[in-house]
Protein backbone atom coordinates (compact mmCIF):
# COMPACT_ATOMS: atom_id res chain seq x y z
CA UNK A 1 0.00 0.00 0.00
CA UNK A 2 1.11 3.36 -1.07
CA UNK A 3 1.23 6.17 1.98
CA UNK A 4 -1.28 8.27 1.52
CA UNK A 5 -0.41 12.24 1.87
CA UNK A 6 -2.57 14.36 4.28
CA UNK A 7 -5.69 14.13 5.56
CA UNK A 8 -7.67 11.30 3.88
CA UNK A 9 -10.12 11.96 1.33
CA UNK A 10 -14.12 11.67 1.76
CA UNK A 11 -16.24 10.04 -1.42
CA UNK A 12 -19.39 11.60 -2.15
CA UNK A 13 -21.30 9.52 0.23
CA UNK A 14 -19.49 10.56 3.44
CA UNK A 15 -22.50 12.41 5.28
CA UNK A 16 -24.68 9.57 3.89
CA UNK A 17 -22.76 6.89 5.59
CA UNK A 18 -22.19 9.03 8.64
CA UNK A 19 -26.17 9.03 8.87
CA UNK A 20 -26.31 5.64 8.25
CA UNK A 21 -24.81 5.10 11.60
CA UNK A 22 -21.20 3.93 10.17
CA UNK A 23 -17.98 3.96 11.58
CA UNK A 24 -15.29 5.37 9.67
CA UNK A 25 -12.15 3.79 8.90
CA UNK A 26 -8.84 5.33 7.06
CA UNK A 27 -8.92 2.78 3.89
CA UNK A 28 -6.16 3.19 1.02
CA UNK A 29 -6.08 7.28 2.09
CA UNK A 30 -9.57 7.47 2.00
CA UNK A 31 -12.22 7.68 4.86
CA UNK A 32 -14.10 4.72 4.39
CA UNK A 33 -17.35 2.89 5.92
CA UNK A 34 -15.83 0.12 8.28
CA UNK A 35 -19.37 -1.31 9.38
CA UNK A 36 -22.78 -0.03 9.67
CA UNK A 37 -25.08 0.39 12.54
CA UNK A 38 -25.99 -3.75 12.86
CA UNK A 39 -22.67 -4.68 12.53
CA UNK A 40 -19.83 -6.49 9.65
CA UNK A 41 -21.71 -10.37 10.41
CA UNK A 42 -25.57 -8.98 9.57
CA UNK A 43 -24.39 -7.43 6.69
CA UNK A 44 -22.65 -9.91 5.63
CA UNK A 45 -25.37 -12.05 6.10
CA UNK A 46 -27.70 -9.71 4.18
CA UNK A 47 -25.64 -9.84 1.06
CA UNK A 48 -25.57 -13.50 1.02
CA UNK A 49 -29.42 -13.84 1.32
CA UNK A 50 -30.45 -10.70 -0.45
CA UNK A 51 -28.60 -7.22 -1.54
CA UNK A 52 -25.54 -5.88 -0.17
CA UNK A 53 -24.96 -1.82 -0.98
CA UNK A 54 -21.24 -1.12 -1.25
CA UNK A 55 -19.72 2.52 -1.71
CA UNK A 56 -16.75 1.63 -3.62
CA UNK A 57 -16.31 5.28 -5.04
CA UNK A 58 -12.37 5.09 -3.75
CA UNK A 59 -11.85 2.46 -6.23
CA UNK A 60 -9.59 4.40 -9.57
CA UNK A 61 -11.09 4.28 -13.09
CA UNK A 62 -8.53 4.35 -15.64
CA UNK A 63 -9.24 5.19 -18.98
CA UNK A 64 -6.93 3.72 -22.29
CA UNK A 65 -8.28 5.81 -25.80
CA UNK A 66 -6.67 5.67 -28.70
CA UNK A 67 -5.99 3.39 -32.37
CA UNK A 68 -3.85 1.19 -30.11
CA UNK A 69 -5.32 0.80 -26.88
CA UNK A 70 -6.09 -2.65 -26.72
CA UNK A 71 -2.33 -3.58 -28.01
CA UNK A 72 -1.32 -1.11 -24.85
CA UNK A 73 -3.76 -2.80 -22.53
CA UNK A 74 -2.63 -7.05 -23.45
CA UNK A 75 1.45 -5.43 -23.43
CA UNK A 76 0.29 -4.32 -19.58
CA UNK A 77 -1.51 -6.83 -18.12
CA UNK A 78 -1.67 -10.71 -17.89
CA UNK A 79 -5.42 -11.29 -19.91
CA UNK A 80 -5.88 -12.17 -23.38
CA UNK A 81 -7.59 -8.78 -23.89
CA UNK A 82 -7.58 -9.00 -28.15
CA UNK A 83 -9.79 -12.07 -27.68
CA UNK A 84 -12.20 -9.95 -25.10
CA UNK A 85 -15.38 -8.95 -27.01
CA UNK A 86 -16.35 -5.58 -26.44
CA UNK A 87 -18.85 -5.13 -23.39
CA UNK A 88 -17.12 -7.84 -22.12
CA UNK A 89 -14.78 -7.62 -18.64
CA UNK A 90 -11.92 -9.64 -17.34
CA UNK A 91 -10.12 -9.74 -14.18
CA UNK A 92 -6.58 -9.68 -15.19
CA UNK A 93 -3.43 -8.73 -12.60
CA UNK A 94 -0.58 -6.32 -14.13
CA UNK A 95 3.01 -7.81 -13.50
CA UNK A 96 6.52 -6.00 -12.91
CA UNK A 97 9.53 -7.86 -15.43
CA UNK A 98 10.70 -9.64 -12.34
CA UNK A 99 6.76 -11.60 -12.26
CA UNK A 100 5.66 -9.59 -8.91
CA UNK A 101 2.17 -7.98 -8.84
CA UNK A 102 1.37 -3.66 -9.85
CA UNK A 103 -2.09 -4.41 -9.03
CA UNK A 104 -5.19 -6.80 -9.45
CA UNK A 105 -7.71 -5.02 -12.16
CA UNK A 106 -10.87 -5.58 -13.94
CA UNK A 107 -10.38 -4.45 -17.45
CA UNK A 108 -13.72 -3.53 -19.21
CA UNK A 109 -13.70 -3.47 -23.12
CA UNK A 110 -16.00 -0.91 -24.61
CA UNK A 111 -14.37 -0.74 -27.91
CA UNK A 112 -11.34 -1.32 -29.60
CA UNK A 113 -10.24 2.16 -28.97
CA UNK A 114 -11.28 2.25 -25.61
CA UNK A 115 -10.41 0.38 -22.33
CA UNK A 116 -11.27 1.09 -18.96
CA UNK A 117 -9.48 -0.24 -16.01
CA UNK A 118 -10.42 -0.32 -12.59
CA UNK A 119 -7.86 -0.36 -9.92
CA UNK A 120 -6.96 -0.51 -6.11
CA UNK A 121 -7.60 2.87 -4.34
CA UNK A 122 -4.21 2.87 -2.32
CA UNK A 123 -3.14 2.05 -5.74
CA UNK A 124 -3.95 4.47 -8.32
CA UNK A 125 -0.85 6.57 -8.67
CA UNK A 126 1.24 3.94 -8.80
CA UNK A 127 -0.75 2.38 -11.66
CA UNK A 128 -1.24 5.15 -13.70
CA UNK A 129 2.61 6.09 -13.48
CA UNK A 130 3.43 2.59 -14.23
CA UNK A 131 0.87 2.73 -16.79
CA UNK A 132 2.04 6.15 -18.60
CA UNK A 133 5.35 4.80 -18.72
CA UNK A 134 4.70 1.74 -20.27
CA UNK A 135 2.36 2.69 -22.99
CA UNK A 136 4.51 5.33 -24.38
CA UNK A 137 3.00 6.79 -27.16
CA UNK A 138 0.23 3.83 -28.44
CA UNK A 139 -3.11 5.39 -26.27
CA UNK A 140 -4.08 8.27 -24.00
CA UNK A 141 -4.27 7.66 -20.51
CA UNK A 142 -6.84 8.89 -18.47
CA UNK A 143 -7.32 8.98 -14.84
CA UNK A 144 -10.91 9.48 -14.37
CA UNK A 145 -11.26 8.53 -10.55
CA UNK A 146 -11.93 11.93 -9.71
CA UNK A 147 -15.34 12.27 -11.50
CA UNK A 148 -16.33 8.78 -11.80
CA UNK A 149 -17.92 7.42 -8.92
CA UNK A 150 -18.67 3.24 -8.37
CA UNK A 151 -20.99 1.38 -6.25
CA UNK A 152 -21.36 -2.34 -6.11
CA UNK A 153 -25.35 -3.74 -5.63
CA UNK A 154 -24.33 -7.63 -4.84
CA UNK A 155 -26.44 -10.75 -3.48
CA UNK A 156 -28.84 -13.05 -5.00
CA UNK A 157 -31.85 -10.94 -5.50
CA UNK A 158 -29.45 -7.84 -7.08
CA UNK A 159 -31.19 -8.39 -10.68
CA UNK A 160 -34.97 -8.31 -9.13
CA UNK A 161 -34.12 -5.13 -6.57
CA UNK A 162 -32.10 -3.25 -9.59
CA UNK A 163 -34.89 -4.10 -12.53
CA UNK A 164 -37.33 -1.65 -11.35
CA UNK A 165 -35.22 1.34 -11.80
CA UNK A 166 -33.58 0.41 -15.04
CA UNK A 167 -35.09 -0.42 -18.63
CA UNK A 168 -31.38 -2.23 -19.27
CA UNK A 169 -32.59 -6.17 -19.83
CA UNK A 170 -30.64 -7.34 -16.71
CA UNK A 171 -31.06 -10.85 -17.60
CA UNK A 172 -29.60 -10.88 -20.61
CA UNK A 173 -26.08 -9.62 -19.08
CA UNK A 174 -24.29 -12.37 -18.39
CA UNK A 175 -21.42 -12.80 -15.90
CA UNK A 176 -19.06 -10.32 -16.38
CA UNK A 177 -20.94 -8.47 -19.33
CA UNK A 178 -21.80 -4.53 -19.07
CA UNK A 179 -23.81 -1.97 -20.48
CA UNK A 180 -21.64 0.87 -21.53
CA UNK A 181 -24.83 3.26 -20.96
CA UNK A 182 -27.80 2.46 -19.32
CA UNK A 183 -29.57 4.84 -16.73
CA UNK A 184 -30.55 3.85 -13.12
CA UNK A 185 -33.28 6.10 -11.36
CA UNK A 186 -32.42 8.55 -14.02
CA UNK A 187 -28.88 8.92 -13.67
CA UNK A 188 -26.40 8.09 -16.79
CA UNK A 189 -24.59 4.66 -15.87
CA UNK A 190 -22.29 1.63 -16.98
CA UNK A 191 -23.89 -1.48 -15.51
CA UNK A 192 -21.65 -4.45 -15.21
CA UNK A 193 -21.86 -7.93 -14.10
CA UNK A 194 -19.14 -7.99 -11.86
CA UNK A 195 -18.28 -7.81 -8.12
CA UNK A 196 -16.42 -8.69 -5.02
CA UNK A 197 -18.59 -10.68 -2.76
CA UNK A 198 -18.73 -14.32 -4.61
CA UNK A 199 -22.26 -13.67 -5.37
CA UNK A 200 -24.12 -12.73 -8.48
CA UNK A 201 -24.42 -8.72 -8.82
CA UNK A 202 -23.67 -5.20 -10.26
CA UNK A 203 -21.53 -2.47 -10.52
CA UNK A 204 -22.89 0.36 -11.49
CA UNK A 205 -20.29 3.29 -12.90
CA UNK A 206 -21.64 6.87 -12.58
CA UNK A 207 -20.57 10.77 -12.45
CA UNK A 208 -19.20 11.63 -8.91
CA UNK A 209 -22.23 14.41 -8.85
CA UNK A 210 -24.49 11.57 -9.47
CA UNK A 211 -23.52 9.03 -6.75
CA UNK A 212 -25.47 10.70 -3.95
CA UNK A 213 -28.58 10.03 -5.94
CA UNK A 214 -28.21 6.80 -7.25
CA UNK A 215 -27.02 5.80 -3.88
CA UNK A 216 -30.51 6.64 -2.63
CA UNK A 217 -32.16 4.98 -4.92
CA UNK A 218 -30.21 1.84 -4.58
CA UNK A 219 -30.17 2.21 -0.72
CA UNK A 220 -34.56 1.85 -1.17
CA UNK A 221 -34.59 -1.19 -3.57
CA UNK A 222 -31.82 -3.09 -1.57
CA UNK A 223 -33.84 -2.01 1.51
CA UNK A 224 -37.22 -3.13 -0.40
CA UNK A 225 -35.64 -6.97 -0.53
CA UNK A 226 -33.87 -6.93 2.91
CA UNK A 227 -30.71 -5.77 2.42
CA UNK A 228 -28.54 -2.88 3.60
CA UNK A 229 -25.83 -1.04 3.06
CA UNK A 230 -22.61 -3.02 3.76
CA UNK A 231 -18.75 -1.93 4.52
CA UNK A 232 -15.38 -2.77 4.05
CA UNK A 233 -15.08 -5.17 7.52
CA UNK A 234 -18.38 -7.59 5.77
CA UNK A 235 -16.57 -6.73 1.72
CA UNK A 236 -13.32 -8.38 3.69
CA UNK A 237 -15.21 -11.22 4.70
CA UNK A 238 -17.27 -11.89 1.62
CA UNK A 239 -14.52 -11.46 -0.33
CA UNK A 240 -12.57 -13.53 1.80
CA UNK A 241 -15.04 -16.88 1.74
CA UNK A 242 -14.95 -16.84 -2.07
CA UNK A 243 -11.26 -16.89 -1.91
CA UNK A 244 -10.42 -13.65 -4.00
CA UNK A 245 -7.28 -11.81 -3.27
CA UNK A 246 -7.05 -8.68 -2.02
CA UNK A 247 -4.20 -6.27 -3.51
CA UNK A 248 -1.25 -5.70 -0.26
CA UNK A 249 -2.43 -9.25 1.76
CA UNK A 250 -2.34 -12.35 -1.08
CA UNK A 251 -0.89 -9.98 -3.97
CA UNK A 252 2.24 -7.80 -3.50
CA UNK A 253 5.42 -7.14 -5.49
CA UNK A 254 6.88 -9.60 -3.55
CA UNK A 255 4.08 -12.37 -5.04
CA UNK A 256 3.34 -13.45 -8.75
CA UNK A 257 -0.25 -14.39 -9.83
CA UNK A 258 1.65 -18.24 -10.43
CA UNK A 259 2.46 -18.39 -6.73
CA UNK A 260 -0.76 -16.60 -6.16
CA UNK A 261 -3.34 -19.54 -7.63
CA UNK A 262 -3.89 -16.99 -10.15
CA UNK A 263 -2.81 -19.01 -13.09
CA UNK A 264 -5.91 -18.76 -15.00
CA UNK A 265 -5.85 -15.19 -15.09
CA UNK A 266 -2.32 -15.57 -17.18
CA UNK A 267 -2.79 -15.98 -20.71
CA UNK A 268 0.59 -16.95 -22.18
CA UNK A 269 -0.49 -17.67 -25.54
CA UNK A 270 -1.99 -14.12 -25.74
CA UNK A 271 1.23 -12.24 -26.43
CA UNK A 272 3.52 -9.86 -25.06
CA UNK A 273 2.76 -9.11 -21.79
CA UNK A 274 5.29 -7.34 -18.80
CA UNK A 275 6.57 -10.14 -16.94
CA UNK A 276 5.72 -12.42 -19.15
CA UNK A 277 9.49 -14.28 -19.63
CA UNK A 278 9.89 -14.20 -15.73
CA UNK A 279 6.47 -16.14 -15.33
CA UNK A 280 7.51 -18.82 -17.87
CA UNK A 281 10.69 -19.40 -15.87
CA UNK A 282 8.35 -19.43 -12.64
CA UNK A 283 6.01 -22.22 -14.53
CA UNK A 284 8.65 -24.09 -15.99
CA UNK A 285 10.48 -24.96 -12.40
CA UNK A 286 7.20 -24.67 -10.83
CA UNK A 287 6.83 -21.87 -7.73
CA UNK A 288 9.20 -23.13 -4.72
CA UNK A 289 5.82 -21.46 -2.63
CA UNK A 290 2.03 -21.22 -3.04
CA UNK A 291 -0.92 -19.53 -1.68
CA UNK A 292 -2.98 -22.40 0.44
CA UNK A 293 -6.63 -21.63 1.93
CA UNK A 294 -7.19 -22.95 4.98
CA UNK A 295 -10.00 -23.94 7.93
CA UNK A 296 -8.99 -23.58 11.25
CA UNK A 297 -9.11 -26.97 12.83
CA UNK A 298 -8.29 -25.58 16.81
CA UNK A 299 -9.74 -22.83 18.19
CA UNK A 300 -7.95 -19.84 16.79
CA UNK A 301 -8.17 -17.23 14.61
CA UNK A 302 -5.45 -17.10 11.90
CA UNK A 303 -4.65 -13.14 10.96
CA UNK A 304 -3.08 -11.33 8.55
CA UNK A 305 0.98 -11.72 9.28
CA UNK A 306 0.51 -14.00 11.11
CA UNK A 307 3.36 -16.91 11.04
CA UNK A 308 2.90 -20.35 9.46
CA UNK A 309 5.38 -22.85 11.79
CA UNK A 310 6.26 -26.59 11.52
CA UNK A 311 6.09 -28.70 14.12
CA UNK A 312 9.36 -26.97 15.97
CA UNK A 313 8.13 -23.69 15.38
CA UNK A 314 10.36 -22.57 12.77
CA UNK A 315 8.69 -20.35 10.40
CA UNK A 316 7.58 -21.83 6.99
CA UNK A 317 5.07 -18.80 5.92
CA UNK A 318 2.65 -16.57 6.86
CA UNK A 319 -0.81 -15.43 6.88
CA UNK A 320 -2.49 -13.10 4.51
CA UNK A 321 -5.78 -12.77 5.76
CA UNK A 322 -8.05 -14.47 7.69
CA UNK A 323 -10.90 -14.09 9.88
CA UNK A 324 -13.85 -16.25 11.26
CA UNK A 325 -16.73 -16.89 7.94
CA UNK A 326 -19.87 -15.84 8.84
CA UNK A 327 -21.40 -18.31 6.14
CA UNK A 328 -18.96 -20.99 6.61
CA UNK A 329 -19.28 -21.17 10.28
CA UNK A 330 -15.85 -21.57 10.33
CA UNK A 331 -12.42 -19.76 10.72
CA UNK A 332 -10.72 -19.29 7.51
CA UNK A 333 -7.33 -18.38 6.04
CA UNK A 334 -5.02 -17.91 2.89
CA UNK A 335 -1.49 -17.99 3.45
CA UNK A 336 1.93 -18.35 1.38
CA UNK A 337 3.67 -22.34 2.25
CA UNK A 338 6.31 -24.00 0.71
CA UNK A 339 4.55 -25.65 -2.34
CA UNK A 340 4.24 -29.27 -0.99
CA UNK A 341 2.32 -28.08 1.99
CA UNK A 342 -0.47 -26.42 0.04
CA UNK A 343 -2.01 -29.28 -1.03
CA UNK A 344 -5.65 -30.11 0.05
CA UNK A 345 -5.31 -31.69 3.34
CA UNK A 346 -2.01 -30.87 4.55
CA UNK A 347 -1.82 -29.46 8.73
CA UNK A 348 -0.55 -26.36 9.35
CA UNK A 349 0.35 -24.82 13.03
CA UNK A 350 -0.68 -20.97 12.45
CA UNK A 351 0.86 -19.26 15.69
CA UNK A 352 -1.57 -17.06 16.69
CA UNK A 353 0.35 -14.79 19.22
CA UNK A 354 2.15 -17.38 20.52
CA UNK A 355 0.09 -19.94 20.38
CA UNK A 356 0.09 -22.94 18.01
CA UNK A 357 -3.42 -23.51 16.24
CA UNK A 358 -3.97 -26.61 13.72
CA UNK A 359 -5.26 -25.88 10.55
CA UNK A 360 -6.39 -28.20 7.10
CA UNK A 361 -5.46 -26.60 3.73
CA UNK A 362 -8.65 -26.69 1.50
CA UNK A 363 -9.19 -26.60 -1.93
CA UNK A 364 -11.51 -23.77 -4.07
CA UNK A 365 -13.47 -21.48 -2.34
CA UNK A 366 -14.92 -21.17 1.20
CA UNK A 367 -17.57 -20.38 -0.16
CA UNK A 368 -19.96 -20.96 -3.73
CA UNK A 369 -23.46 -19.69 -4.08
CA UNK A 370 -25.67 -21.96 -5.44
CA UNK A 371 -26.41 -22.46 -9.22
CA UNK B 1 -25.45 7.53 27.70
CA UNK B 2 -25.40 7.14 31.45
CA UNK B 3 -27.23 3.44 30.76
CA UNK B 4 -24.33 2.64 29.30
CA UNK B 5 -21.87 2.85 31.83
CA UNK B 6 -23.64 1.47 35.21
CA UNK B 7 -23.17 3.61 38.39
CA UNK B 8 -22.65 0.76 40.34
CA UNK B 9 -19.20 -0.98 38.20
CA UNK B 10 -15.98 0.31 38.52
CA UNK B 11 -13.94 1.10 35.26
CA UNK B 12 -10.40 1.11 34.07
CA UNK B 13 -8.80 3.05 31.05
CA UNK B 14 -8.77 -0.07 29.11
CA UNK B 15 -12.09 0.13 28.90
CA UNK B 16 -12.60 -3.19 31.36
CA UNK B 17 -15.18 -3.00 34.51
CA UNK B 18 -15.59 -4.53 37.25
CA UNK B 19 -18.31 -5.01 39.83
CA UNK B 20 -17.43 -5.12 43.69
CA UNK B 21 -19.68 -7.84 45.77
CA UNK B 22 -17.57 -8.03 49.49
CA UNK B 23 -13.98 -9.89 48.57
CA UNK B 24 -15.02 -11.02 44.70
CA UNK B 25 -15.00 -8.97 41.67
CA UNK B 26 -16.84 -9.71 38.52
CA UNK B 27 -14.99 -8.39 35.32
CA UNK B 28 -16.34 -8.01 31.81
CA UNK B 29 -15.73 -4.93 29.08
CA UNK B 30 -17.54 -1.79 28.80
CA UNK B 31 -19.96 -0.83 26.14
CA UNK B 32 -17.11 1.72 24.82
CA UNK B 33 -15.36 -1.42 24.12
CA UNK B 34 -17.77 -3.73 22.43
CA UNK B 35 -18.47 -0.56 20.38
CA UNK B 36 -14.74 -0.46 19.30
CA UNK B 37 -14.46 -4.69 19.01
CA UNK B 38 -17.38 -4.96 16.76
CA UNK B 39 -19.35 -8.51 16.66
CA UNK B 40 -17.49 -10.50 19.09
CA UNK B 41 -16.47 -14.04 18.06
CA UNK B 42 -14.49 -15.80 20.55
CA UNK B 43 -12.92 -15.34 23.82
CA UNK B 44 -10.09 -16.68 25.41
CA UNK B 45 -10.63 -16.99 29.29
CA UNK B 46 -8.06 -18.20 32.11
CA UNK B 47 -9.00 -21.70 34.35
CA UNK B 48 -10.52 -21.61 37.56
CA UNK B 49 -7.71 -21.52 39.88
CA UNK B 50 -5.52 -19.08 37.97
CA UNK B 51 -4.70 -15.82 39.27
CA UNK B 52 -4.09 -12.96 37.65
CA UNK B 53 -2.47 -9.06 38.74
CA UNK B 54 -3.69 -5.95 38.18
CA UNK B 55 -2.68 -4.72 34.18
CA UNK B 56 -1.61 -7.68 33.53
CA UNK B 57 -3.30 -9.59 30.51
CA UNK B 58 -5.74 -12.59 31.59
CA UNK B 59 -7.10 -13.28 28.12
CA UNK B 60 -8.29 -12.07 24.77
CA UNK B 61 -11.43 -11.43 22.38
CA UNK B 62 -11.62 -11.63 19.22
CA UNK B 63 -14.09 -9.90 16.77
CA UNK B 64 -14.83 -10.37 12.93
CA UNK B 65 -11.98 -7.42 12.36
CA UNK B 66 -9.17 -7.98 14.93
CA UNK B 67 -8.22 -9.45 18.38
CA UNK B 68 -7.57 -7.83 21.32
CA UNK B 69 -6.31 -8.42 24.81
CA UNK B 70 -8.28 -8.32 28.06
CA UNK B 71 -6.29 -6.68 31.14
CA UNK B 72 -7.23 -7.61 34.58
CA UNK B 73 -8.94 -4.54 36.51
CA UNK B 74 -7.65 -5.89 39.85
CA UNK B 75 -5.42 -9.37 41.57
CA UNK B 76 -7.04 -12.12 42.66
CA UNK B 77 -7.40 -16.00 41.94
CA UNK B 78 -10.29 -16.72 39.24
CA UNK B 79 -12.97 -18.47 41.12
CA UNK B 80 -15.38 -18.55 38.61
CA UNK B 81 -15.50 -18.37 34.12
CA UNK B 82 -18.04 -17.21 32.27
CA UNK B 83 -18.22 -20.62 29.91
CA UNK B 84 -21.06 -20.00 27.97
CA UNK B 85 -19.52 -17.45 26.49
CA UNK B 86 -17.62 -20.02 24.43
CA UNK B 87 -20.37 -21.36 22.94
CA UNK B 88 -22.34 -17.17 22.73
CA UNK B 89 -19.78 -14.81 22.24
CA UNK B 90 -22.30 -12.70 20.91
CA UNK B 91 -23.44 -12.08 24.87
CA UNK B 92 -20.16 -9.65 24.97
CA UNK B 93 -22.09 -7.40 22.27
CA UNK B 94 -25.51 -7.72 23.22
CA UNK B 95 -24.99 -7.71 27.43
CA UNK B 96 -21.93 -6.57 28.36
CA UNK B 97 -22.59 -5.92 31.80
CA UNK B 98 -24.83 -9.29 32.25
CA UNK B 99 -24.74 -12.25 30.11
CA UNK B 100 -21.24 -11.16 29.07
CA UNK B 101 -19.56 -11.18 31.94
CA UNK B 102 -16.07 -12.92 31.82
CA UNK B 103 -14.58 -14.15 34.83
CA UNK B 104 -15.38 -13.70 38.74
CA UNK B 105 -12.05 -13.24 40.72
CA UNK B 106 -11.53 -13.64 44.81
CA UNK B 107 -9.43 -10.38 45.62
CA UNK B 108 -6.11 -10.73 47.23
CA UNK B 109 -5.56 -6.73 46.94
CA UNK B 110 -8.89 -5.63 48.04
CA UNK B 111 -7.04 -2.22 48.03
CA UNK B 112 -6.56 -1.96 44.86
CA UNK B 113 -10.26 -1.68 44.00
CA UNK B 114 -9.74 2.51 45.12
CA UNK B 115 -7.36 2.65 41.73
CA UNK B 116 -10.36 2.06 39.41
CA UNK B 117 -12.91 4.67 37.95
CA UNK B 118 -16.13 5.53 38.88
CA UNK B 119 -18.72 5.55 36.03
CA UNK B 120 -18.89 9.70 35.97
CA UNK B 121 -14.86 9.54 35.50
CA UNK B 122 -15.03 6.86 33.03
CA UNK B 123 -16.93 8.73 30.86
CA UNK B 124 -15.37 11.96 31.39
CA UNK B 125 -11.90 9.85 30.24
CA UNK B 126 -13.92 8.88 27.25
CA UNK B 127 -14.68 12.48 26.88
CA UNK B 128 -11.10 13.70 27.07
CA UNK B 129 -9.95 10.50 24.49
CA UNK B 130 -12.21 11.01 22.07
CA UNK B 131 -11.16 14.98 21.77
Amino acid sequence: MEASSGQPRKTPLYEAHRALGAKMIDFGGWLMPVQYATGIIDEHQATRRAVGLFDVCHMGEVHFRGPRATDAVQRLVTGNIGALPNGHAAYVVACYPDGGVVDDLIVYRFERDHILIVVNAANVAKDVAWFRDNVGTWCEVTDASDETGLLAFQGPQAQQALQPLTDAPLATLKHHDFFPTATVAGVPVSIARTGYTAEDGFELFAPTAEVPRLWDALLGAAQAVGGKPVGLGARDTLRLEGRLSLYGNELTNQTTPLEAGLGWVVKFEAGEFIGKQALLKQRAEGPTRKLAGFVMVGRGIARHGYPIVDEAGARIGEVTSGSPGPTVGKNIGLGYVPAAKAEAGTRLLVDCRGKFIEAEVVKGPFYKRAG
Amino acid sequence: MSGSYPNDLLYTKDHEWARIDGTVATIGVTRFAVDQLGDVTQVDLPKEGEKVSQGDVFGSVESVKAVSDLFAPLSGKVVKVNSPLSESPENVNEEPYDEGWMIQIELSKPDEVKSLLDADAYQEFLRESAE
